[in-house]
């Protein structure tokens, strides 16, 4: 047996995230087609964040991986925010 | 042949490979972040003249492709070759579908003169040639990633249809589907923020 690889993720599963991709995708469109100001940006960052998560948990396994691989992920999470924050301190205080 | 693998370390070195694309993409959308702060008004211009019905058909397709890269990575481990096969198919046909899309939208910009240094875009205000500068740099960096992701999947079609990537062995197809599932993530978030401005 492969003792190093993780159980395979049913079917079932897959295409329940697969659903709940398309579902979050529908309503991203919605809420971009209404005016709701500045918050339209930040609706469409959170739904992105959320099916993104979704892809990583699930289709890319990281449910399951070692913690290790997710404190990774994190710390590369950290660094691209990092680069963000930093750059609008700089650019909205000009 | 003895030779001493480690998923789990394949994984990880792949992962890694990972996040310095998350950071080569993370520059382009820090770029985005402050020509809209700075250009509001241009990008949802800009955003307006971009096609949704393609660009959220392209959405769904590339959701599709990495739900099909994720059974065909089940179907190798519980046995099941054939359909393996079948839906790393389906995963590279969405791919080109994908790209001819992509071709159809960028032909729609070229034969309107909006590309950097086009003649409409060229009468445009600055914020909207960034926009369009950025759209082109930004869809073309992924559809490249589309273009390599998809020989990837094929070449791993042919090492699963051979024997060499196995139910007992399938880091190949895993690494594979990795990629396939990252260039998915990077639409995710090219999708609103280009294509559903207001």
């Amino acid at each position: 047996m492969n003792r190093y690889s993780h159980p395979a993720l049913s079917f079932r599963c897959l295409t329940t995230v697969w659903a709940l991709l398309l579902v979050l995708t529908g309503i991203t469109v919605f809420v971009s087609r209404l005016d709701l100001g500045a918050l339209n940006i930040w609706a469409a960052l959170g739904i992105a964040t959320l099916k993104a998560s979704l892809v990583v948990l699930y289709f890319m396994h990281l449910k399951h991986e070692p913690r290790l691989l997710k404190l990774c992920l994190f710390i590369a999470l950290l660094t691209l925010a990092s680069f963000i924050g930093l750059t609008f301190f700089d650019v909205l205080y000009r | 042949m003895t030779m001493q693998r480690d998923a789990t370390a394949a994984r990880l070195g792949m992962w890694l490979f990972l996040f310095s694309e998350l950071l080569l993409f993370g520059g382009l959308f820090l770029l985005y972040a402050v020509y809209l702060a700075r250009y509001p008004a241009d990008f949802v211009a800009g955003g307006r003249q971009l096609d949704l019905l393609l660009g959220t058909g392209n959405t769904i397709l590339l959701i599709t492709s990495s739900l099909t890269v994720a059974l065909a990575l089940s179907a190798l481990q519980q046995g099941r070759r054939r359909l393996c096969l079948g839906l790393l198919c389906a995963t590279v046909l969405a791919s080109l579908l994908f790209l001819v899309n992509k071709g159809v939208e960028w032909q729609a910009k070229f034969d309107h003169g909006l590309f950097p240094g086009g003649a409409r875009l060229e009468e445009t205000a600055p914020g909207q040639k960034v926009f369009f500068g950025l759209y082109f740099v930004t869809t073309g960096l992924h559809g490249l990633h589309v273009l390599i992701g998809a020989a990837l999947l094929l070449w791993i079609l042919g090492l699963v249809g051979s024997g060499r990537v196995t139910e007992q062995d399938p880091v190949m197809l895993e690494n594979g589907a990795l990629y396939w599932h990252l260039v998915d993530l990077i639409w995710i978030f090219i999708f609103p923020l280009y294509y559903l401005l207001l």
